[in-house]
């Protein structure tokens, strides 16, 4: 184990695959030269030369194209788009050709390609560059959507992302890159397609991803420490595929959820998670399934309102109590006594 | 507009006769010749079984058609090698079986069969075939632009000799991605050629109504690439046009061509095509490039009429006998149908049909049984009544159905 950032693991990730496997190369703007708009690939133009580590115009559709064509040739490109905003410059790309290529032609070519890009807000960047949209690419099957909250699990998604033979839309968060964790020394890939239960609890279950898992995380951490709740955490890791099934069997456990998420409420990750659980384990809810989710406005710059339009802990914590106290009265009315 | 076309056709001819007259151009064998018509006829032949077909109702979705631009598909085709790859657009029947893929197989893709091509998942704009280097045919205008920059980029990388070839209509040059793909295309010198086919019309409307620059091959300019134009309707000057091309990309120059033709119908088969007018109609059927060669060739003494009438039995054998593969080919099974959604098998891929639940419905707990748990301690008698539908219902409360399971 080492302690190091999310941009750290990252980076070190990056440069092991392309030390392991030839066919991987760099693709984005300013990730040579510049070294990246957020310095993941800071030094790797240097170690790998202009082939492996291309600067590319500011064309997001024809470098993301040309990036799955390469691959479609069995090469391993791994694009940077610079923030999660500016890939929908690309979605013909993305959506009509990388995610329908292997089904649309019977199986016939695949894209092992991956897309890393951070979702964001909360940097004072304003409308356009403050959004979280992957849902579009996590509603579209052929395409692969991850999304890892803490350095040890960059490290391990980005492992399976490279090594997977389908187009892997990689999620980063601006506000994690400078976030520590222990991460492990081994390359060991996680497994694409699996959320995780990163901290057991019996009261409530919170789940969330990216951003939203860390703080999760925290939230449980404190609530734990100041009131003795024991909150369940479940972190999805992975958007499509979408482990229900990990989600289903932590409310059977805690018979409650609040989904955390930095998209906006109305059709969001959460509603689908939220519907899931609605599907797996009516019987078990104890009170209704609750989302913490970004408030649904073009986000404004002044610093005042995009606190206020973000989802905060504070927020967390709120949709927690009321939810344990819809847990109570339900369970009072019902003759229930919480053990 | 059309007009337009036929002189801009004229005048390139001349001019490449022109050229032609400066330099020695390699004289192109008699077989040759006689091999062009045959391909051609031979798209002709299919193109019009496709067209009856998608009437009789056995070919579904969209059908492009390569009607008239017999000429450029076959002589495009001519100057690829086996190893070098064709990235297309949604008019490619022709383009697929002068790659050297088996028409049986292209016309058992537009039926929806799984011998198709494709095995019946991409239907007849997308049909694919790594053997023979048919990298697709993609139904969204430009998609394949991107796609072929980076296949050749990707022969690039490794140092190989192989060209990609990417065709696509006049109607292209107007995306988006037709400038960023020429712009890195020449920024990287990747050996691919970009061909635009113009035949005058996107769907409807008139490439000098989407176009400022109509004679499309012009816009090379912009990203200082060699490009050219040639009379789409002869396939010795397409190809000799386009081997030029071929071996400039070979080279690390990538080359716009731009093939003038013209549509001889409408721009898919239940396009009545009005915007056209009669006398055009009457043109086209007076100019159209099959027949033109063929008399061409016969006045040339390079066929006779038995060795025309020869050419027509052998391919009118080839598309009956695609026909008759594509209606006996099955229909692929539905227990298929998630088989192709992941390359690499991953956890929690979805594979329900329309309707089916997320989760099977528990079983309601055994009568009787002892439930442990938290909530599992409540009586039923606690459930409040009115929440009890029916007596003969089985009683169950979301607490006892946790406890259950």
């Amino acid at each position: 184990m080492t302690i190091m950032t999310y941009r750290q693991a990252l980076h070190d990730t990056l440069r092991a695959e392309m030390l392991r496997d030839e066919s991987v190369f760099l693709m984005g703007e300013e990730i040579g030269v510049f070294e990246g708009s957020y310095k993941i690939t800071a030094g790797l133009l240097k170690e790998f030369g202009e082939k492996r580590v291309r600067d590319t115009p500011i064309a997001e559709e024809g470098f993301a194209g040309a990036a799955i064509g390469a691959a479609m040739l069995g090469l391993r490109p791994v694009v940077e788009m610079m923030t999660i905003n500016f890939s929908m410059l690309a979605l013909d790309q993305i959506i009509n050709h990388a995610a329908k290529i292997y089904g649309m032609f019977g199986g016939q070519a695949s894209v092992p390609l991956v897309i890393r890009t951070p979702g964001g807000g909360g940097q004072q960047l304003g409308a356009t560059h403050s959004q979280n949209i992957e849902l579009f690419y996590a509603f579209v099957p052929g395409m692969k959507v991850v999304a890892p909250s803490n350095p040890a699990d960059a490290k391990a998604l980005l492992l399976a992302a490279i090594r997977d033979d389908d187009p892997v839309l990689f999620l980063e968060n601006l506000a994690l890159y400078n976030t520590k964790g222990e991460v492990p020394d081994d390359d060991v890939p996680a497994e694409i397609g699996r959320a995780l239960v990163t901290r057991p609890g019996r009261d409530l279950t919170l789940i969330g991803y990216s951003r939203m898992a860390h703080v999760a995380s925290e939230v449980a951490a404190e609530l734990a420490e100041s009131e003795g709740l024991d909150i369940e955490v479940v972190d999805l890791r992975s958007l499509r595929p979408l482990d229900r099934d990990t989600v289903i069997e932590s409310v059977k456990r805690t018979h409650a959820a609040v989904i955390l998420e930095d998209d906006w409420l109305t059709y969001g990750i959460g509603a689908e998670v939220a519907a899931s659980i609605s599907d797996g384990a009516f019987d078990y809810l104890d009170a209704p399934v609750r989302r913490v989710a970004m408030a649904e406005v073009p986000m404004p710059y002044a610093k005042r309102l995009e606190t206020a339009a973000l989802p905060s802990r504070d927020d967390v914590v709120t949709a927690i109590r009321q939810t344990l106290a819809a847990v109570g009265r339900r369970t009072v009315s019902a003759g229930v006594t919480q053990s | 507009m059309a007009i337009q076309a036929r002189q801009r056709r004229s005048e390139v001819a001349a001019h490449s006769v022109a050229a032609q007259a400066a330099g020695p151009e390699p004289a192109v064998s008699d077989e040759q010749l006689r091999k062009f018509y045959r391909d051609m006829l031979l798209v002709r032949r299919f193109e019009e079984r496709a067209a009856r077909a998608y009437t009789e109702a056995l070919v579904g979705g969209y059908c492009h058609l390569n009607l008239g631009e017999e000429a450029a598909v076959v002589g495009l085709m001519a100057a690829l090698r086996p190893a070098d790859y064709l990235f297309t657009n949604y008019r490619e029947h022709g383009y697929a079986i002068m790659r050297g893929i088996d028409p049986k197989q292209v016309m058992a893709e537009l039926y929806g069969r799984v011998d198709g091509v494709s095995k019946g998942w991409g239907g007849s704009m997308h049909m694919f075939d790594i053997t023979h280097r048919l990298l697709g045919g993609y139904g969204i205008v430009g998609g394949q632009l991107p796609l072929a920059t980076g296949a050749a980029l990707a022969i690039d990388y490794r140092g190989g000799d192989e060209v990609v070839m990417c065709t696509m209509g006049d109607g292209t040059a107007a995306i988006g991605a037709f400038h960023e793909s020429l712009n890195i295309a020449a920024l990287w010198n990747l050996p691919v050629v970009f061909v635009v086919i113009n035949n005058g019309l996107g769907m409807g409307t008139a490439v000098t109504r989407s176009s400022a620059e109509p004679e499309l091959y012009k816009r090379g300019a912009a990203y200082r690439m060699e490009s050219a134009p040639v009379d789409g309707s002869d396939p010795v000057a397409v190809c000799e046009a386009a081997v030029r091309a071929v071996e400039s990309a070979r080279g690390g120059q990538p080359y716009l061509l731009e093939v003038i033709t013209e549509r001889l119908r409408g721009h898919s088969v239940v396009d009545p095509a009005k915007y056209r007018s009669a006398e055009e109609v009457e043109r086209l059927k007076h100019e159209d490039p099959v027949p033109h060669f063929g008399a061409r060739l016969l006045a040339s003494g390079v066929l006779d009429d038995s060795g025309l009438a020869a050419i027509e039995a052998d391919v009118k054998a080839l598309v009956d006998e695609a026909a008759d593969f594509a209606a006996s080919s099955p229909q692929p099974e539905v227990s298929t149908l998630f088989d192709y959604t992941y390359a690499t098998p991953v956890a929690n891929d979805s594979r329900r049909l329309p309707g089916q639940p997320l989760f099977e419905p528990e079983p309601f707990p055994a009568s009787g049984s002892v439930a442990s748990g938290s909530v599992a301690s409540v009586p039923v008698a606690s459930v409040p009544v009115a929440s009890v539908p029916v007596a003969s219902v089985p009683v169950t409360s979301p607490a006892m159905n946790g406890a259950g399971a």
